[in-house]
């Protein structure tokens, strides 16, 4: 446990000497919510209708961007040789960077989704139903990301690999997150949806950490 | 040599290919507690390679490493060793102190008055609130040096220690290694020989590519 905590003590401090980085995906997510209903027209009925969908795809490319400095930084430097080498379970290491991954680019933007969902005049009997499948979907994203950006670590500028393997990952996500926000505003039953991404969240818990170290491994082979 | 104690780490027609083109071996040696080995080999010859397959990071093409007798296995292998990459393998970003102190909580070790030791020994006192980032290449080897000894394993994988260093470093890492081999560990240090080696019981292993041979 002294170990789970010097490794994320390490990986917030580092995240902090980089926080124009980490700022990176909020603004992205703010821009496409700023940029949006300009080019759809302001009348609030018609933004309404796609607000949720539009955050929910704001998220996953926001993300997205991100993803790939995951694990870039310490490959190039050597540390993620040395953290293969010490005496930690592989697995508990990448918990460690995707909990730190998770709090420092996915949860600032769940702190202002609340903004977002006014500008975009999401009615206010939806947001906690909003809030709550980004909350789950924006972990699940995480999870799928730290195995897909370990799998494509081996090979240098792979952004486009990685968006290319990543996207149909998150489809499921997105469907089933994006479908309870609009369940929810027909007045139709929702938590279906949001149960299904909990059961998937439990799954990747528990695996994707042992998939995504199988693959560290094979990339630095 | 008595076979009675095992080898700290042992090789057996050790080989490893890359894309069908054989990197090295088959090598076959052996390092006691005690000792050190000195890997020489040209740029290119598979040093490096050499070390990354004893430290478990590539997998052998054919032959076999024992750790102390027992069949390689990564547990094994991060209770015994430390490993220095080529790579320095810490953080730009973070200071001398907090990377070292990462790296002794890794190995399970919270002793703030062992990393001042460790500093002021690599010659690095008063640099400790310095981002790594910021300090020269032979400072930045000898911080990976001090965190090699963060862990206090028995047997040193140091691949090319004296790269970057001044003479008074290159003493100062035969000094390490030499106080290191005579308290029981061992070291195998790769390097394209043209340093003085330490002062201790010392095996040579050449390894080149056939080609250079010829």
């Amino acid at each position: 446990m002294a170990e789970f905590r010097a490794l994320l003590r390490r990986d917030t401090a580092l995240m902090w000497q980089r926080r124009g980085d980490a700022a990176q995906p909020l603004l992205f997510a703010l821009m496409v919510c700023v940029m949006f209903p300009l080019a759809l027209g302001s009348e609030p009925t018609r933004l309404a209708q796609s607000a949720g969908a539009v955050i929910w795809v704001a998220h996953l490319l926001a993300g997205l961007l991100v993803l790939d400095n995951l694990y870039r930084s310490d490959l190039e430097d050597g540390s993620l040789e040395q953290l293969l080498l010490a005496p930690v379970p592989l697995p508990l290491v990448i918990a460690s960077k995707v909990l730190v991954h998770w709090l420092t680019t996915a949860l600032p933007v769940l702190l202002v989704t609340p903004l977002l969902a006014q500008m975009l005049f999401l009615p206010d009997g939806l947001l906690p139903v909003l809030m709550l499948g980004l909350t789950v979907g924006s972990l699940l994203m995480s999870l799928i990301g730290a195995v897909v950006a370990a799998l494509t670590l081996g090979i240098r500028r792979s952004g486009m690999l990685l968006a290319l393997m990543a996207l149909p990952l998150y489809v499921p996500v997105l469907v089933f997150g994006a479908g309870s926000v609009w369940s929810a505003a027909q007045g139709l039953p929702w938590l279906g949806a949001i149960w299904l991404m909990c059961a998937g969240l439990a799954l990747l818990l528990v695996l994707a950490p042992w998939a995504a170290a199988t693959a560290l491994r094979l990339a630095l082979s | 040599m008595p076979a009675a104690a095992a080898a700290l780490i042992e090789a057996d027609a050790l080989c490893f290919s890359r894309n069908e083109e054989r990197i090295f071996g088959p090598l076959d040696f052996r390092i006691d507690a005690g000792e050190a080995l000195l890997v020489k080999g040209d740029n290119g010859a598979g040093k490096t390679t050499l070390l990354r397959v004893l430290a478990g990071l590539l997998p052998p093409e054919s032959g076999q490493i024992r750790l102390q007798g027992a069949d390689f296995a990564r547990d094994g292998f991060v209770q015994l060793a430390a490993y220095l990459g080529h790579r320095h393998g810490h953080k730009a970003e973070l200071t001398v102190l907090q990377n070292l102190r990462f790296s002794a909580a890794l190995h399970g070790r919270h002793d703030e008055a062992l990393l001042e030791r460790l500093i002021a020994a690599c010659g690095l006192a008063g640099y400790e609130d310095t981002p790594a980032g910021k300090l020269s290449a032979g400072q930045n080897k000898r911080l990976s040096l001090a965190r090699l000894q963060a862990g206090e394993r028995r047997l040193w994988l140091m691949d090319e220690p004296y790269a970057n260093l001044d003479l008074a470093g290159i003493a100062w890492v035969n000094t390490l290694v030499q106080r290191h081999v005579e308290t029981g560990g061992a070291a195998l240090i790769s390097t394209h020989g043209a340093y003085a080696a330490p002062a201790v019981p010392v095996r040579t292993l050449d390894i080149r590519r056939s080609a250079a041979h010829g």
